[in-house]
């Protein structure tokens, strides 16, 4: 029974990991229609940025964090001004062949700059182990990670539903040449977005260090799992990739303790079974695109 | 449409000739008193480590021995394969076709050993596997010759001193790849045959993102200790793992062969893994003077520790310099397999040898523990089983 809860605890925590680093995926590929694959670069330049501060320059690791996300998505705002917004216009060939090249450079960058071995960020004390709470064992660093996940998720809804902003881009989204009609800055609100979102998978870089692993290679590690939240969740909202991201993550980590011969195997058949029951996604528009 | 295809193949043939001529022209400089060795190694990708640490040793052996052995010039060619055993073969191709080399050798995983070996057997020449350690690697082609080590031979030691050591029950987990198989099926075999018991057996896939649930169902199963192998640079995340969960508090200890346990990494995995007992080939600890005069030397150069992987690429280009003074530098490939049958030195790990049968290496097996030696972590030795075969033949 204990052995259920410390489960599903390590699961909603793994799945909340997820949802911060795919929903700035969801966010680029739902609401702006854009394909980037290279959103897992991002994470990785959180990760890396958070590991230098923390290991060579001696931050706390708390402090280290919010520039994770900071330095992301500034690098994502650049980005998007010089080489994204061209491509907002062309097809989704040319969007995925952009941005995949972009990965590969970002892999290669990293390894050239940082080694290709796997690095960790040195953690304070009071985040390591695990305490027992009724003998469900609770790892305190995955408490905090489902802590802040589900503090940014609910902050995440409050904006997009009841803040001007919000409905700004909502409108641009569904509409960008009414909007614009409007006087909605179309561009500015994307680009914001945008970097939003990079800076949110930075963050998640960074958090997912410890548990994930980083190295040079995560943007294509865990590509496909970012496709898997989005897909499964639908790109339509964010409640959508939200709940997917719970249940691969409590799907995954059931899988690999209650079959851990086909541990790694459950993860896609669940997709699979998803987009066949419902092609668009749990959450999608049934009208698509 | 169809003509740009046809320009472009027109290209395509340009630039094949324009190479070929290159080629022709760069042969004949070709020296008759060279020796070529064609380094194929991990230079990048996750196994990126073992490549760097065979470099480095060889070419620390070569500035402390000289580049000149029975006459003839060494020269060393390096191509990376990033573990990718299709570019493996297109790099040893390369090696054999174009660059004529005597050698092949380095090989960081067992796919990468293996699709090398029909080309040394076509070529004849030595094929010195420098890391792998699967069993089945050295049955694969007449030429091959090994200076790793094989997971068996850590595997089996471990089982027979975890039996002899009141370890009764053990869960397992392991990497699902041939290594991995062969470390599980080895250590099972002396492990029961000794009277212990296997309670819990999981393979984790080769590129595994998280250890927790593998961790919570070993943990669950309250075995004395868990037998690990991972590939090297998974022991740092593993352990980890192993202590964020607890089970060093719940008095699981970690045994295995010395991968997880890599002295390469084992400074940075924080005091968890202290008390983790391992059977391996080497230890930076190690306490001959060659051995010291080897990690000073090492560390001098390159500014860290000498795993596994640096003492077995020392030793692999040792071999190859012992070979050539045995054939009086000839270099036909046969004769060199030959020379190095049956060679016997003390290498930084200890005394170890070639078996003339098997073409296998013959090396001590030690049983260390990780502890704190001058604020650092280490492998000491505490236990050694000398001149162990590979198991994993001659049971045949």
């Amino acid at each position: 029974m204990t052995s259920i809860l410390t489960n599903l605890f390590d699961g909603v925590a793994y799945g909340m990991l997820l949802f911060v680093l795919a929903c700035g995926l969801a966010v680029t590929l739902g609401l702006m229609n854009f394909v980037n694959l290279a959103h897992g670069a991002f994470a990785m330049a959180g990760g890396y940025v958070c590991m230098v501060l923390v290991n060579r320059m001696g931050w706390p690791f708390f402090a280290a964090l919010p520039l994770a996300f900071v330095s992301s998505a500034a690098i994502g705002i650049v980005l998007e001004r010089t080489l994204y917004r061209h491509l907002y216009a062309r097809s989704h060939l040319d969007q995925v062949l952009f941005t995949i090249g972009l990965t590969f450079m970002s892999v290669a960058a990293v390894d050239y700059i940082q080694g290709s071995s796997r690095v960790f960020i040195n953690l304070p004390a009071a985040l390591q182990g695990q305490f027992d709470v009724f003998g469900v064992g609770i790892g305190r660093y995955r408490l905090m990670i489902i802590a802040i996940c589900g503090l940014l998720t609910i902050g995440l809804q409050m904006v997009l539903a009841k803040t001007r902003f919000g409905s700004r881009l909502r409108a641009a989204v569904d509409d960008p040449r009414a909007a614009s009609g409007l006087g909605i800055n179309v561009p500015q609100v994307f680009a914001f977005t945008f970097a939003f979102g990079c800076g949110l998978a930075g963050l998640g870089g960074a958090l997912s260090a410890e548990i994930l692993g980083l190295d040079p290679y995560f943007p294509l590690k865990f590509m496909i799992y970012f496709l898997i939240v989005v897909t499964v969740g639908g790109s339509s909202s964010i409640t959508g990739p939200f709940l997917a991201s719970l249940l691969l993550g409590i799907g995954d980590v059931a899988g690999k303790y209650y079959v851990p011969k086909m541990g790694p195997f459950v993860i896609y058949t669940m997709m699979i079974v998803i987009l066949i029951w419902r092609p668009n996604g749990l959450f999608g528009r049934t009208a698509a695109r | 449409m169809f003509e740009r295809k046809q320009l472009s193949r027109t290209t395509i043939w340009a630039a094949a000739a324009t190479a070929i001529a290159g080629l022709a022209a760069i042969a004949p400089v070709k020296a008759e008193d060279s020796v070529k060795v064609g380094l194929i190694l991990p230079m990048t990708g996750g196994q990126a480590s073992t490549g760097k640490q065979i470099e480095n040793a060889i070419k620390l052996y070569m500035q402390q021995k000289g580049d000149t052995v029975a006459g003839k010039k060494i020269e060393i060619i390096l191509k990376d394969d990033a573990a990718i055993p299709d570019k493996t073969k297109t790099a040893a191709q390369e090696l054999i076709v174009n660059d004529k080399v005597h050698f092949i050798a380095g090989f960081g995983v067992t796919p990468a050993a293996l699709a090398a070996a029909p080309l040394a057997t076509q070529a004849k020449i030595p094929e010195v596997v420098m890391a792998a350690g699967t069993s089945i690697i050295t049955e694969r082609s007449p030429y091959i010759v090994r200076t790793s080590f094989t997971l068996a031979q850590s595997s089996t030691i471990i089982a027979d001193w975890a039996v002899k050591n009141g370890i009764k029950k053990v869960a397992t987990l392991t990497s699902d790849y041939a290594p991995g198989n062969d470390a599980l099926n080895f250590f099972k075999q002396n492990f029961t045959a000794g009277g212990g018991e296997v309670v819990e057996e999981v393979k984790t896939p080769l590129a595994n993102p998280d250890f927790a649930p593998f961790l919570q169902r070993m943990k669950d199963a309250k075995p004395d200790a868990i037998f690990v192998f991972v590939p090297a640079g998974q022991g740092g995340n593993f352990m980890k793992q192993y202590a964020e969960r607890g089970l060093d508090k719940a008095g699981i200890k970690v045994i295995g062969p010395g991968d997880v346990t890599d002295d390469d990494l084992l400074n940075n995995m924080g005091d968890a893994v202290l008390g983790t007992v391992t059977a391996h080939l080497y230890s930076a600890a190690h306490p001959s003077q060659m051995n010291k005069d080897f990690v000073a030397a090492y560390k001098k150069a390159y500014g860290n520790r000498p795993g596994f992987m640096a003492v077995s690429g020392y030793d692999g280009i040792h071999l190859i310099y012992e070979a050539l003074k045995k054939t009086s530098g000839d270099t036909d490939g046969t004769k060199l397999v030959e020379a190095m049958k049956g060679q016997k030195w003390e290498s930084p790990r200890g005394p170890i040898s070639i078996d003339p049968e098997t073409r296998d290496i013959v090396q001590n097996i030690y049983i260390r523990k990780v502890e704190k030696v001058d604020g650092e972590l280490y492998n000491v030795e505490f236990a050694t089983f000398e001149a162990v075969k590979d198991l994993g033949k001659t049971k045949k």
